[in-house]
């Protein structure tokens, strides 16, 4: 297989390296760029633990080949504290304990900063609607779908 | 999970170079748009390319539109793109309801309309809706252009018309020019993201002509002409509905499997026949839900 030189933007900072065509963007990201935020999770785009931002919008990083970020923006977790959401979300899921053990809420977050960023008086549904692809074993679901509401209230 | 098959990638900058590559690789070239079923493949060994052909790069196949009558929603358009778009939900709101529910956000933001009767799986949420709207596939190889009308598409379970040397470029569906109104009911085991257990579709036209389609209720999704002879010419009524629920079942052929019995999938196709109908003809006249907003469970 041919080697593919990449560059893209990963959290602010362009980055370039050599890619294979059959290397899953998520493990790039976390064996070889030291991204630990998106987790590895059902590998079949069902889950949502591998949850980035390309362009903007939230992907499933195990669904696309790492050569496919070739000059495009990825955000993780770990660089979207610009964003107009994210750091107020983090700190209502703190203050709710809306995650427990914590595996999918770097997925949950930036599915649901995507969400506010289109629609900032979300209803209940359309928050369910949102983070419908991010599953969660822990909270039953409750206290995340009140703290992504709560983010948003009075603002 | 690593993938294990090689293949070499390319990303053409135009359709005659992305067109040759098909030419020469034939069924050993694999088109990537949104990658969302392809990645799964390769990663599951069901699909071992020897080359995987990008075809973000064509600008020929990116957005959509409406000229004189005709939609044209090129290749790359996502179910993403399908749900912003106000024109999707004003001309064609059956679409618009079918891409709502296609698995999630994270997925839609990648997943193309044509990735998905390419896929041609038997529950392709898309598919109904395509089919009542009469939708055409046009494809293109290096020997010229083919209009393939929806209901010649699909030929068996995850089988297409689309030649080995040949891509889909867009999806072109005419604006019904009778007043109409439509519903697509997806079953699934609960809200959020599974795939149909079954789905049907009801086009109603205000001159009491109807159009029906299922998906997952058969070896491919397909039309219900039998059950719309029954409808059409006919204001929706309890006897007329009754005896049409007999006769769709004489045109579905549901399987037992992980997702729900047959005998199940059966019952139910009488159940979401009955309220895709009903809606539809609420909708056309101005009294049914909203679309996208009446959900099975």
């Amino acid at each position: 297989m041919k080697t593919h030189n990449i560059r893209f933007k990963l959290n602010g900072e362009q980055v370039s390296l050599g890619v294979e065509p059959s290397d899953v963007l998520l493990d790039v990201l976390r064996g070889r760029l030291g991204i630990k935020s998106p987790k590895s999770g059902c590998d079949r785009g069902d889950c949502g633990a591998c949850t980035v931002l390309l362009n903007g919008r939230t992907i499933r990083s195990c669904l696309a080949l790492a050569v496919e970020a070739d000059g495009a923006e990825i955000t993780t977790l770990e660089g979207a504290n610009g964003r107009q959401w994210t750091q107020k979300l983090q700190k209502t899921f703190h203050a709710k304990n809306a995650f427990q053990c914590g595996f999918c809420a770097p997925g949950v977050i930036l599915s649901a900063t995507e969400l506010l960023e289109k629609n900032s008086r979300p209803t209940a549904h359309d928050i369910k609607e949102a983070i419908a692809g991010n599953l969660c074993r822990c909270t039953g679901y409750e206290p995340i779908v009140e703290a992504i509401a709560e983010t948003v209230k009075g603002k | 999970m690593p993938i294990t098959t090689e293949f070499e990638y390319l990303k053409p900058k135009d359709m005659d170079e992305a067109l040759h590559v098909f030419s020469l690789y034939r069924d050993k070239a694999r088109a990537l748009a949104g990658g969302t079923d392809l990645v799964v493949h390769l990663k599951e060994n069901l699909a071992r390319p020897e080359v995987v052909v990008d075809i973000k790069g064509l600008p020929e196949l990116a957005g959509l539109g409406l000229n004189g009558g005709t939609l044209r929603l090129g290749a790359l358009v996502t179910f993403s793109d399908l749900i912003a778009s106000p024109l999707i939900k004003g001309k064609f709101p059956l679409l618009w309801e079918a891409a709502l529910t296609v698995a999630s956000v994270g997925v839609r933001n990648r997943a193309t309309l044509a990735g998905n009767i390419c896929s041609a799986v038997p529950s392709a949420d898309s598919a109904p809706a395509l089919t009542v709207y009469e939708a055409e596939v046009l494809t293109r190889g290096l020997k010229g252009e083919r209009r393939i009308p929806i209901a010649g598409w699909f030929t068996g379970p995850k089988k297409t018309a689309l030649l080995p040397e040949e891509i889909v470029t867009a999806i072109e569906l005419k604006l019904p020019v009778k007043k109409h109104a439509g519903c697509y009911i997806k079953l699934s085991r609960y809200e959020g993201e599974d795939l149909a257990q079954g789905g049907v579709a009801a086009l109603a036209f205000a001159d009491n002509t109807y159009r029906l389609a299922a998906c997952a209720l058969g070896p491919t999704p397909a039309r219900c002409p039998r059950t719309e002879a029954v409808l059409n010419g006919n204001k929706l009524g309890e006897k007329l509905l009754a005896k049409a629920k007999e006769t769709i079942l004489e045109e579905v052929f549901p399987i037992g499997d992980i997702r729900s019995s047959k005998e199940y999938r059966l019952h139910m196709t009488q159940i979401m026949l009955g309220r895709a109908l009903a809606t539809a003809v609420a909708r056309l006249f101005g009294k049914g839900p909203k679309y996208g907003t009446e959900n099975i469970c």
